[in-house]
């Protein structure tokens, strides 16, 4: 791993002019001119010092009032390094087009789709720039700071989304008439509401095109309306069949920024409901995959373990789903007394099921014929698309955030990093079972750690005091009056924070400017990077390995959409 | 903060001939469903799904339900109209209105002419609870709530207000201090309900 000063001497030596670093910050940040931009982002990929291979998210900023009003945020990571960094790029209101890195990253496809969408930034060189998360009648850009947030713009029939070849009648070689069709939007194998476009020529889909937004719930726009705690609850209905992940995500990027850290036993609590929910998520991924190929059995003993999780969220959080349990600086609530003997119970409840699901499916050759060599793709390919998480390790390529840059004192358990190299649909299913197999070792080892201990931190200035004192001291009472009424005081200053979700690496870029309430956050969910490359991979596949393929992905349209 | 972390390889094994052959195979998994089935016939000790509304599910004491509106000794609310709840809802589901309190002591001097919550607003997530400086809201464990008019949901002091003594059961999420008041029960505990609940 180079140290920052060795990233910032390499980058200075190559590029003497048009880039500027900028002082402090989590990580190392570069100030580029639009016009050394694709340069430098070749040479950043290509360099092998440097080696930054994913492209972890692209995402617009606007700072109304600066001469240039709008920047392009850039979060780069080197997955043979292990190290991250951020470029900016500023642009003017009036000409907001800069060059578009598609060419270097794929990745970059709908994460700067996503930055047209919301910010009206132009990527010169985008095959397909178009709206992405609003629907094509949306006149605006809703992040946009003078953007009215009331109002509502009607999608007539006819307007809708259409991908252009889509119009076109074609004929395959033999003459053949090609159809185009719908996968979607509301259809019992789009989990979610996705919608998928293809071409097919008898059953082979040839081409294929994919609409999301159908879920925009305008979080973001959301979050820099509300205090620093008021965004918790929204982070819930991010990935919703893990939302305990969100919250520790979101949270330790907000500590980060002000500079606290949540008790020990906050973060041991943290990372254990955190495993319970990963294993959680992987169950539900994997039965509805199944179920999706025809094997409703494993799916209903599955839910058995899942239902019993949701039990121990519901007596420590009190909700199962929008659980709203963590809290900036720690944990709203202790956990019950027998929280330990309940999560020993969940460990001895999980691995029988897991093995009666493994001996009916690992083996079955149903099963292996409809997924092996379906919806294959490479390391350095799913790489190329920014991909993480469970996904990309089944291709080969052992990142997992969780390893490579610990947070809550991962780097302190014993737990492996489960690969496969195949890389098809098949990998993906093996690894996430192996996955829920080391998240629940990883559990045991914490519980033995679990000692009692204050669950938040008592720096008042972003955690509410605790309730006693705020009935019986003046101090107390004061502190939580202004917390609630003005928010928590986030000094100035942005941050990129990253947790491995349940899908891969789980982004929170936050910008504060030291007000009560974010200045911006844009979250990079795991699956947009993985979904958008689902129309690639399709072509060439039946219709059948599509709901093959996209149940392996996981693809949570509540974190997807936003 | 090392580039190769442990891995552990789990690339499918080939399959083998009786794999291959497929029906041994599935006579293995028809045996796992088999001893699944027999289970559940003969020696079942609990289900997790639930027979609702015929039987109900157990929550814990810190499930956020209804809100409660606390009442003093005289049947007054004890909220003193501090719009701390008002402020703290992520959702703006809380409307308070102040009034003047007619009353001698200088502690109350307020309280609220207007409280009204917009149940269907509401994403449950307890902050007013959390906000509450006087103990004045809590929640109960009523999540079953039905309206026939939008108008319906927004719940007014004559519904929010509980005059008559809390009773432990009803209670749920609620401010905590001391010794954490929330225990799990595995397996899920059940109790009769009636199609009326």
């Amino acid at each position: 791993m180079a140290t920052r000063d060795e990233i910032v001497a390499s980058i200075r030596k190559a590029f003497p002019e048009g880039v500027r670093l900028l002082d402090g910050g989590d990580l190392p940040t570069f100030v580029v001119d639009r016009a050394e931009l694709l340069r430098l982002a070749r040479h950043l990929k290509d360099d092998p010092g440097l080696d930054f291979k994913l492209l972890a998210d692209v995402c617009g900023a606007d700072y109304a009032g600066r001469e240039e009003r709008f920047e392009a945020v850039y979060h780069l990571y080197s997955v043979t390094h292990g190290h991250r960094i951020r470029l900016k790029v500023p642009v003017r209101e009036d000409d907001p087009v800069l060059p578009s890195v598609y060419g270097v990253w794929r990745a970059a496809d709908w994460f700067e789709r996503e930055a047209f969408d919301m910010f009206g930034l132009r990527f010169d060189g985008h095959p397909n720039l178009k709206r992405i998360l609003c629907h094509p009648a949306f006149v605006g850009h809703p992040l946009r700071k003078d953007y009215e947030p009331g109002q509502r713009w009607l999608l007539r029939e006819g307007e809708q989304d259409e991908p252009v070849w889509a119009r076109q009648p074609h004929e395959d070689d033999d003459h053949f008439e090609t159809q185009v069709i719908n996968l979607g939007p509301s259809h019992p194998a789009t989990h979610g509401t996705l919608r998928t476009v293809v071409r097919l020529d008898g059953e082979i889909i040839t081409q294929a095109e994919v609409e999301i937004g159908y879920l925009h719930r305008c979080f973001e726009k959301m979050a820099e309306r509300h205090t620093w705690k008021q965004v918790i609850p929204y982070t819930d209905r991010l990935n919703y069949c893990s939302p305990m992940i969100n919250g520790v995500g979101y949270c330790l990027a907000v500590e980060k920024l002000a500079g606290i850290e949540a008790p020990p036993r906050a973060q041991l609590i943290r990372l254990i409901l955190s495993e319970l929910s990963r294993i959680m998520d992987h169950i539900v991924c994997i039965g509805a995959n199944l179920n999706d190929l025809g094997a409703m059995t494993p799916f209903l003993y599955m839910y058995k373990a899942r239902e019993e999780i949701y039990s121990i969220l519901e007596a420590c959080a009190g909700g199962r789903l929008t659980i709203s349990y963590v809290r900036v600086g720690g944990l709203a609530n202790d956990v019950p007394g027998d929280f330990v003997e309940a999560v020993r119970w969940i460990l001895r409840r999980v691995p029988p099921l897991m093995n009666d699901m493994e001996k009916l499916i690992t083996r079955n050759r149903i099963f292996r014929d409809r997924t092996e060599g379906v919806g294959v793709i490479a390391g350095a390919e799913a790489l190329d698309w920014g991909w993480t998480g469970p996904c990309l390790r089944a291709s080969g390529i052992p990142y997992d955030v969780r390893k490579a840059q610990p947070y809550l004192g991962y780097e302190t358990f014993d737990f492996k990093v489960p690969i496969a190299t195949t890389g098809d649909t098949f990998a993906r299913y093996i690894v996430r079972v192996e996955e829920v197999r080391q998240s629940l070792h990883i559990i045991e080892q914490a519980l033995e750690r679990l000692q009692p201990g204050p669950i938040i931190c008592d720096e008042h200035h972003v955690a509410l005091p605790p309730k006693e004192q705020v009935y019986t001291e003046m101090e107390a009472l004061i502190w939580h009056f202004k917390l609630i009424m003005e928010g928590a005081r986030i000094p100035a200053g942005e941050v990129y924070g990253f947790t491995e979700g349940a899908n891969g690496e789980l982004g929170y870029y936050i910008v504060s400017d030291g007000g009560g309430k974010p200045y911006r956050i844009k979250v990079r969910p795991p699956c947009f990077a993985i979904f958008q490359a689902y129309p690639h991979m399709l072509v060439g596949h039946m219709v059948s390995d599509s709901v093959a393929i996209l149940g392996s992905f996981n693809v949570i349209a509540g974190e997807l959409d936003r | 903060m090392s580039s190769t972390p442990e891995v552990i390889v789990c690339d499918p094994k080939p399959m083998g001939l009786l794999q291959r052959l497929y029906v041994i195979e599935v006579l293995k998994g028809l045996g796992v469903t088999l001893r699944h089935f027999l289970g559940n016939v003969f020696r079942r000790t609990y289900t997790v799904t639930v027979e609702w509304p015929e039987v109900k599910r157990e929550y814990s004491e810190r499930l956020r339900g209804r809100h409660i509106l606390v009442a003093r000794e005289d049947g007054s609310p004890r909220c003193v109209a501090c719009y701390m709840c008002e402020e703290a809802c992520p959702a703006d589901c809380i409307y308070i209105e102040a009034e003047e309190r007619d009353s001698d002591s200088v502690e109350f001097e307020k309280r609220p002419k207007v409280f009204e919550i917009d149940l269907l607003r509401c994403v449950y997530c307890g902050f007013c609870v959390d906000a509450c400086p006087k103990e004045a809201i809590i929640m109960s464990r009523v999540h079953e709530m039905t309206f026939t008019t939008r108008d319906e949901s927004v719940a007014g002091l004559d519904v929010l207000l509980q005059k008559k003594p809390l009773r432990k059961e009803d209670m749920g999420y609620r401010p905590y201090y001391g010794k954490p008041h929330s225990h799990i029960e595995l397996p899920i505990p059940v109790k009769p309900g009636g199609l009326l609940g």
